[in-house]
């Protein structure tokens, strides 16, 4: 453990980046990465429970006792899903049409109950903090670049996270690449980008 | 012995707290989550329901009492024919509960159009109760007053319990809406 603080931070943005290096929290990846503005929704969702649960949890270390560790892992995620999908909600309620049934889903994401239980109670509070904000990080990146792909090519646009803008890349004659948008092609993109991550790791 | 305790009261504790939090964050966003399930669930069905009318019927709504529960009711006033309120009612589908949003004609009863605002039914087959426009049609000009049968209306095909559970769903709130019609029609006069 003689990693500094920023170092558990950028871990998370390539040497453990979630779903392509841990592989990990693959359900969201595939799923709701239909375009930029849903996978960087979903990233973001899932960035505030990741850091949240991690602070707690490393800030309860030496009070829960580590038997029923899992169960107050999954009270302490649960609670911060279900603020995320009221806040959500309550301010962006179309993305939240969008995202459905995979914001009550982030509960089960494996990213988060992987750190809390890997990381977050054995470490120190700060330790905890910056490695959720880094791995949270990496999988909104993750979930933003498997996005793009999939919307450039399938839709020919990126849509703009936050806002109602949606840019077109190859303007109207372009014929879409449907089978990208689609669910096989959610595996397809994956596949290849982490072959892509592999491949480029190894030189490196 | 002293182990278990410790673990009761760690976990009681927590959920307590996240309990108490959710509770205080449930209240705090309900007025919100409100306005945006009023902007982007309910407020396509009622304008379609109630399109025509000369007036914003997502504006001018008002609440009454009905026992315990408190229902909501969106006017839409027109030109040439009779006021109409439109209102959420619920039926039992087959994948939970099914939203649906009643236009009635205060005057003649009447059902001036359905739409279904929330549902969980199958997609592609129940889901299609929303997106058909065939059937929700079918519900114009039928009596609130007369329990709807799935043989009146063009049912959705492959979707029986859906469009059965739409029927009775509607069937139904003629219960309520009977029993508040007096208070309606006085508060739809005011808009």
């Amino acid at each position: 453990m003689a990693k500094t603080l920023v170092q558990e931070f950028t871990k998370g943005l390539w040497e453990e980046i979630p779903p392509f290096r841990l592989v990990l929290g693959l359900c969201p990846v595939l799923a709701v990465t239909k375009s930029v503005a849903n996978g960087i929704g979903m990233g973001v969702a899932a960035t505030f429970v990741l850091l949240c649960s991690n602070v707690l949890v490393s800030a309860l270390r030496s009070i829960i006792p580590v038997k029923v560790r899992v169960p107050c892992f999954i009270i302490i995620i649960a609670t911060f899903v279900v603020v995320v999908e009221l806040v959500m909600q309550a301010v962006a309620y179309p993305l939240f049409l969008q995202l459905g049934i995979f914001i009550p889903l982030i509960v089960v994401n494996c990213v988060i109950l992987g750190r809390a239980e890997a990381f977050a109670f054995k470490n120190r509070l700060t330790y905890a903090a910056a490695d959720g904000l880094g791995i949270g990080l990496g999988f909104t990146l993750s979930l933003g670049a498997v996005g793009a792909i999939r919307e450039i090519l399938g839709n020919g646009t990126v849509s703009i996270p936050f806002s109602d803008q949606v840019i077109s890349v190859f303007g109207p004659s372009f014929q879409p690449f449907t089978f990208m948008v689609e669910a096989p092609g959610a595996f397809v993109c994956l596949g290849l980008m982490l072959g892509l991550m592999d491949l480029v790791g190894k030189k490196g | 012995m002293r182990d278990i305790i410790r673990m009761i009261v760690v976990l009681g504790l927590l959920a307590a707290c996240s309990g108490g939090l959710l509770a205080a964050v449930k209240s705090g966003t309900a007025e919100q989550i409100e306005v945006q399930q009023l902007k982007f669930v309910k407020g396509p069905a009622i304008r379609d329901i109630l399109k025509g009318s000369i007036n914003d019927p997502i504006q001018d709504r008002f609440k009454l009492m009905d026992g315990e529960a408190e229902r909501t009711f969106f006017v839409g006033k027109y030109e040439n024919r009779p006021t109409a309120v439109a209102y959420e009612t619920f039926g039992q589908g087959y994948g939970g509960d099914i939203g649906i949003m009643v236009g009635v004609e205060l005057e003649s009863d009447k059902l001036v159009g359905i739409g279904i605002t929330t549902h969980s039914e199958t997609p592609g087959l129940g889901s299609r109760a929303k997106t058909d426009p065939g059937f929700r049609k079918s519900f114009e000009g039928l009596s609130i007053e007369d329990p709807i049968e799935v043989g009146e209306i063009d049912a959705v095909s492959g979707a029986t319990i859906t469009s059965a559970g739409v029927c009775k769903g509607i069937t139904q709130s003629a219960d309520f809406y009977e029993r508040l019609k007096p208070k309606i029609v006085e508060k739809a006069k005011s808009f």
